[in-house]
């Protein structure tokens, strides 16, 4: 609409005119505005990226940005190292292995529970619906302390599960779940309300039961909310340190990435090259996730505010 | 194939919301039934109580001799077809079709058969592989009518599905409608708001207003005795003259002139009713001689209408279209007074 309006305005301004300098100078401060924030989120990660090449001594000698200036000392090096200390390898499985289960369930759980919610009738489903909804509003920190010593009450800590031949990380998953829930389950309720009825009615009279309509209509056209939460969960909790560090701890076994890189500031006080490379490989994997689904990000984030 | 039984049937959402009062219709087999009425009549929830999608708070509704009240919808042996087509957007055209008898489980063989039956006679054996959204609006409404016909229903329900085509194709499509029903030999239930759809393809029409059923019959009966003032003024287009009149004994008196009347009536006021086409520009000896000042003159080429005031009411006649008038005109019409109405004051009901 605004896009529009400005759109029809330029061409009726005369060149040079009030109207038409006003409107210049509008978007030019937009433009400066955007180009901006870009930069200020763009340049210490370019700084990062730059000093992981470099070879460690130039980087405690000197700034990042000397080094795009000739002779250029560029090496692999830090990342040899990154991979080959500090347990690495371990770490970033250990990240996978939290961070798909702690993406799947949730997201699972909450389609069902937003489609429920969404079309089905049963009592009270709204009051239901606004208190799930309201626990959005409840601070992580609070639900520590009781969550925890509820897992430790019931054997769900990594070294226990471990000796029962179990992944250590279920604690992990049942909390990332929980906390991911509300959200998702508004944002997926939100979407599936926007379906049109006769969808249903017509899938309804067609003989389609709850579950067929569920996965054979409401998941194939929920495609891009579904998308979108995917890439919100996944990179909340790949980007997590906090709830791993309360509920699995710090031990190499069982860590994910981001426990690790705090490590490696602790640990390896010097060895600053290193972290450059592993905090740079670190944001490579959300990068590839947020790549490979933006386009149905971009549609998806639309959801539940326009229609679709 | 089955005929449709609406017994004493109430929808009540609360209890002073009611959107369909004590509906009686009994819809014969095979037959091209019409619902028809103004927007929020309540036409729609008629047939959705009988598809199944709403529940029904009184009555019963029978198909054949089934009571189907506490039947789930896809039971019911009907087929629907949504004004907004309900395509599933995923699907392919195929897909489409096929998802109800694969619901039913179906052989893929007889599937295959029956989709390619329906696509040959709607159609659409070139689009079988495309998506709802590479089609055009047409050939959705073909789609949604191909996904109702495989099943071969008892009963097809059809919710204003011409109301998304524009003008040209919703002419033709009623014709091809009319043909389908023919080809199929099935009980159709049609909801529409629009009396020329109505008019056209309808065996019988049911004519509803606010929840009230008015008048069941076929066209032509309909269009010469409607039973009450509304009915009356629905059908046909341009709608029919109202005129306030007195009557006493078998004349009725309006502003700008008197006509005799076909039986005596009681004396006192009442509404006569006149289509424009039986106020021309021949004036015989069954024609009452009215003098008409004219507003505005409007030629269709076939016909030519005339909008204008006889005394204080005003009305519409439709005259020769080489008859010369230009508006301001004063014209002499003539009312032929063999097809009169006169409708109650109180009642609304027609007396004849």
């Amino acid at each position: 609409m605004s896009v529009a309006t400005a759109g029809r305005l330029e061409s009726t301004a005369a060149a040079w005119s009030l109207p038409w300098l006003a409107q210049r100078l509008q978007r030019s401060l937009l433009h400066i505005a955007v180009i901006g924030l870009t930069l200020v989120w763009i340049i210490p990660t370019l700084g990062l990226l730059i000093s992981s090449f470099r070879p460690s001594t130039q980087i405690l000698t000197t700034g990042w940005w000397t080094a795009v200036s000739p002779p250029l000392q560029f090496t692999l090096q830090n990342y040899q190292d990154m991979l080959s200390q500090s347990n690495m390898g371990t770490a970033i499985f250990n990240s996978f292995m939290v961070s798909i289960p702690s993406t799947v369930i949730p997201v699972t759980i909450a389609a069902f529970a937003a489609y429920a919610f969404a079309w089905m009738k049963f009592p009270f489903r709204d009051w239901i619906f606004l208190a799930f909804v309201g626990l959005l509003a409840v601070p992580l920190q609070l639900t520590f302390v009781p969550v925890l010593s509820f897992f430790v009450a019931h054997g769900i800590v990594p070294d226990n599960l471990t000796s029962l031949g179990l992944p250590p990380w279920i604690g992990l998953w049942l909390a990332h779940a929980g906390y991911g829930l509300p959200f998702s389950t508004y944002l997926l309720a939100n979407f599936f309300r926007q379906l049109p009825s006769d969808l249903f009615e017509s899938a309804e009279i067609d003989g389609a039961g709850t579950l067929t309509v569920f996965f054979r209509i409401v998941l194939p056209l929920s495609v891009p909310a579904l998308a979108s939460l995917i890439i919100f969960q996944f990179l909340w909790v790949w980007n997590d340190l906090l709830v791993a560090l309360i509920y699995v701890g710090g031990s190499v076994e069982v860590a994910p990435l981001t426990v690790n890189l705090a490590n490696l500031t602790n640990s390896l006080g010097q060895g600053y090259q290193l972290l450059t490379a592993a905090a740079f490989f670190s944001m490579v994997i959300p990068l590839a996730v947020f790549l490979s689904l933006q386009r149905y990000f971009v549609r998806g984030i639309l959801a539940g505010s326009v229609k679709g | 194939m089955a005929s449709v039984t609406y017994d004493h049937v109430v929808k009540r959402y609360t209890a002073d919301v009611t959107v369909v009062k004590d509906f009686n219709v009994e819809i014969k087999d095979k037959e091209f039934m019409v619902l028809v009425g103004p927007s929020g009549c309540g036409k729609s929830t008629a047939l959705r109580m009988l598809a199944g999608l709403e529940a029904i708070t009184e009555g019963q509704i029978r198909i054949g001799d089934r009571v189907v009240n506490n039947v789930a919808a896809k039971d019911r042996d009907i087929a629907m077809v949504f004004q907004s087509y309900a395509l599933y957007p995923h699907m392919s055209v195929y897909d489409n079709m096929a998802f109800p008898l694969q619901m039913a489980h179906m052989p893929k063989t007889e599937i295959d058969k029956r989709v390619k039956n329906a696509s040959r006679i709607l159609g659409l054996d070139n689009f079988l592989k495309r998506k709802p959204r590479a089609l055009s609006g047409g050939q959705r409404q073909r789609v949604a009518l191909g996904r109702a016909i495989v099943r071969s229903p008892k009963v097809f329900l059809l919710d204003e599905p011409l109301s998304n085509l524009d003008a040209k194709l919703r002419g033709q499509t009623r014709i091809e409608l009319q043909k389908l029903h023919r080809d199929l030999e099935t009980t159709f239930i049609y909801v529409t708001h629009d009396q020329v759809e109505a008019m056209t393809m309808g065996d019988r029409i049911a004519i509803m207003n606010a929840g009230i059923l008015q008048q069941v019959g076929t066209p032509g009966d309909i269009y010469d005795h409607p039973a009450n003032l509304f009915v009356a003024g629905f059908i046909g287009s341009p709608t029919m003259n109202f005129v306030p009149v007195t009557t006493s004994d078998s004349t009725a008196k309006a502003s700008g002139f008197d006509v005799k009347l076909p039986k005596s009536v009681p004396a006192g006021k009442a509404t006569l009713g006149f289509r424009p086409e039986t106020l021309t520009d021949r004036i015989g000896d069954q024609h009452n001689a009215i003098d008409m000042s004219v507003d505005v003159v409007e030629r269709l080429g076939s016909d030519q209408f005339l909008y204008g005031q006889v005394g204080s009411d005003s009305v519409t006649a439709r005259v020769d279209p080489k008859m010369k008038v230009e508006p301001g005109d004063k014209v002499r019409l003539g009312l032929d007074t063999r097809s009169l109405h006169l409708f109650d004051a109180e009642t609304e009901l027609a007396q004849f």
